[in-house]
């Protein structure tokens, strides 16, 4: 039995007991990042103090316990999306972009040629468009783009001639700057019809709602740690392990091969074959016990309450300051997540930000790193706030308190 | 502790509600040149009408944070009129007023720059010091300003 409550979870972090500027701190930016509960940052000093050693190398004692540590959290995260085949199918990267550069140069370069077509959305992420790009310049794909309609929502009145010719369709479950979530097991299922393989950008989804990648059915699906409550410097590419066996080498060094002689590498087969060098250890015990805490949450539990969290703050940004305060996504709790990107009409992004700070309130002001999306909505920057398993509704609270400040300053 | 009074002078505030020299000079007569800063998507474009070493006019356009579009502002005011060379030394001593000096930050010890009473306005910019991550914003307009001198 999962037992959950945001208030407990906030007490687990120890970040959460910060007082910032005189006031204790309101965190809202875990779309950015999310906060680490207690239990994760204890696994990765307990892996630091007892077992650190470098892995795959050594017979000693606690070079084993360090390999154990590295591949038990590859089998918890096979769990944790459901992998069919398990650890073999998961690759640890550096975070999402690097999972989607690994999928663009390896696979991509490897499987399309010019004229292919690679289809993504006018809602990515920058990660999930400029190895695309990177990829057209050396083969000549083409790179095409599903729109999204006024509404913040992906346009499909045209997806079957958009999906004309397409090798991969990759696309965000989740925008990081308008919440939207996009219906990724129809998407899949119109994709695969039309013959063409399906990649997923998870990076704002796994760390709050349920994933299960049979269920989903997607060929391909990349996250990082660092937004479901783990560390920094640790991503995941997973893939189906026919896939995975059929893609050449990433990087190369130590720690991918099979075999070196003077003439020539034979790569290592497995998820090992694209993890050169010494990789994050001390990360993948911080994922694992994220993977563990979460489980405990219930993910489940966790989406609920981001949702009640978001419905409960669109209906109170919608009733006050006199429409002067925009919400840059879905108006309606309808297929949508905890992020609130904000446009403040005579408030510049920079300046919302600046002053919500002085309340000790943390939003990212900016382009969020999806530029072609804020050109379609003719926007430089919104200020983004987001929720987490820990997030409470006084945190909107004083959200609403420092902006209608931001609102009286600027006049 | 950094206090917003400080970065958000009155005097700021009017120059973003309400900017000067706002507008467009024809090109090519006029030099254009383009400002940006990727981080936070602030673009301004600077035209200057320039001649037998003056700064006859000044127009801006573009958009971007309260900090960056005041700066930008008050620059204009500055230097209309001037001669480039009292626009390069105005710049000068508006670089030098957005260095960080930790003395100055944490309250003691005096202004960075001695002679910040003959800045007039510009002086109001000070304040920005104190919020590191906006003198980028402020210096926007006073680097665009000198790349476009460059080519007078
Ligand atoms: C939707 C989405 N994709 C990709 C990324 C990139 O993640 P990372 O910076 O961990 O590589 C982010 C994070 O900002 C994101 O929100």
């Amino acid at each position: 039995m999962s037992s959950y409550s945001a208030r407990r979870v906030r007490g687990d972090t120890p970040l959460l007991g910060r007082v910032i500027n005189g006031r204790p701190i309101t965190y809202l930016d875990s779309a950015s990042s999310t906060l680490p509960p207690r239990p994760v940052i204890e696994a990765m000093t307990r892996y630091y103090e007892l077992r650190h050693a470098n892995v795959h190398r050594g017979v000693y004692q606690t070079a084993v316990e360090a390999t154990d540590v590295y591949e038990g959290a590859r089998a918890a995260t096979a769990r944790f999306i459901n992998a069919p085949q398990g650890l073999d199918e998961i690759v640890f990267t550096k975070n999402t972009t690097e999972s989607f550069n690994l999928l663009a140069k390896s696979w991509g370069a490897a499987n399309l040629t010019a004229g292919d077509v690679v289809l993504v959305t006018e809602m990515e992420h920058h990660a999930n468009i400029v190895p695309w790009f990177q990829l057209r310049e050396q083969t000549g794909i083409e790179v095409r783009f599903v729109p999204v309609t006024d509404d913040f929502r992906l346009d499909l009145s045209d997806l079957d001639r958009l999906l004309d010719g397409v090798k991969l369709f990759s696309f965000t479950a989740a925008s990081n700057v308008l919440g939207t979530r996009n219906p990724v097991k129809e998407l899949t299922r119109i994709a695969h019809d039309h013959g063409a393989l399906v990649a997923v950008d998870a990076a704002q989804s796994v760390g709050h709602q349920p994933t299960d990648v049979v269920d989903l059915d997607v060929d391909f699906f990349c996250f990082s740690a660092h937004k479901m409550l783990g560390p920094t410097g640790l991503g995941v590419l997973w893939t189906r392990a026919a896939i995975l066996e059929s893609m050449p080498p990433f990087l190369g060094g130590g720690g991918m091969i099979a075999d070196v002689r003077v003439d020539g590498y034979v790569p290592a087969s497995g998820p090992t074959r694209f993890e050169a060098g010494t990789p994050p250890i001390a990360e993948t015990a911080g994922l694992s016990a994220a993977i563990v805490y979460l489980e405990g949450l219930g993910l489940a539990n966790v989406a609920r309450h981001e949702d009640e969290l978001t419905s409960d703050a669109l209906k109170r940004l919608a009733n006050e300051f006199d429409g002067r305060v925009r919400v840059i996504g879905p108006a309606e709790n309808v297929d949508r997540g905890g992020v609130l990107s904000l446009d403040v009409d005579g408030v510049h992004p920079h300046d919302v930000a600046q002053v919500l700070d002085q309340f000790g309130v943390c939003v990212r002001p900016g382009h969020h790193c999806a530029k072609p999306l804020m050109r379609r909505f003719k926007l430089a920057a919104t200020a983004r706030a987001s929720f987490g398993p820990y997030s409470l509704t006084t945190d909107t609270d004083v959200l609403l308190e420092a902006l209608g400040s931001a609102v009286t300053m600027f006049g | 502790m950094a206090n917003l009074d400080d970065l958000y002078r009155e005097i700021i505030l009017d120059h973003y509600r309400t900017p000067r020299n706002r507008g467009e000079l024809t090109s090519p007569s006029a030099i254009r040149t383009e400002g940006f800063n990727p981080l936070c998507g602030d673009e301004l474009v600077v035209y200057l009408d320039v001649q037998d070493g003056v700064i006859v006019d000044i127009k801006l356009t573009g958009h971007g944070c309260s900090i960056s579009q005041a700066s930008s502002s008050m620059m204009s005011a500055a230097v209309k009129g001037k001669t480039v060379a009292e626009a390069r030394a105005t710049i000068d001593r508006f670089k030098q007023l957005m260095t960080v000096h930790e003395s100055s930050l944490d309250g003691q010890g005096e202004a960075p720059v001695a002679d910040i009473r003959t800045m007039g306005e510009l002086a109001a910019l000070q304040g920005v010091v104190k919020f590191p991550v906006r003198i980028k914003c402020a210096t926007l307009a006073w680097n665009t300003l000198s790349q476009g001198l460059d080519e007078a």
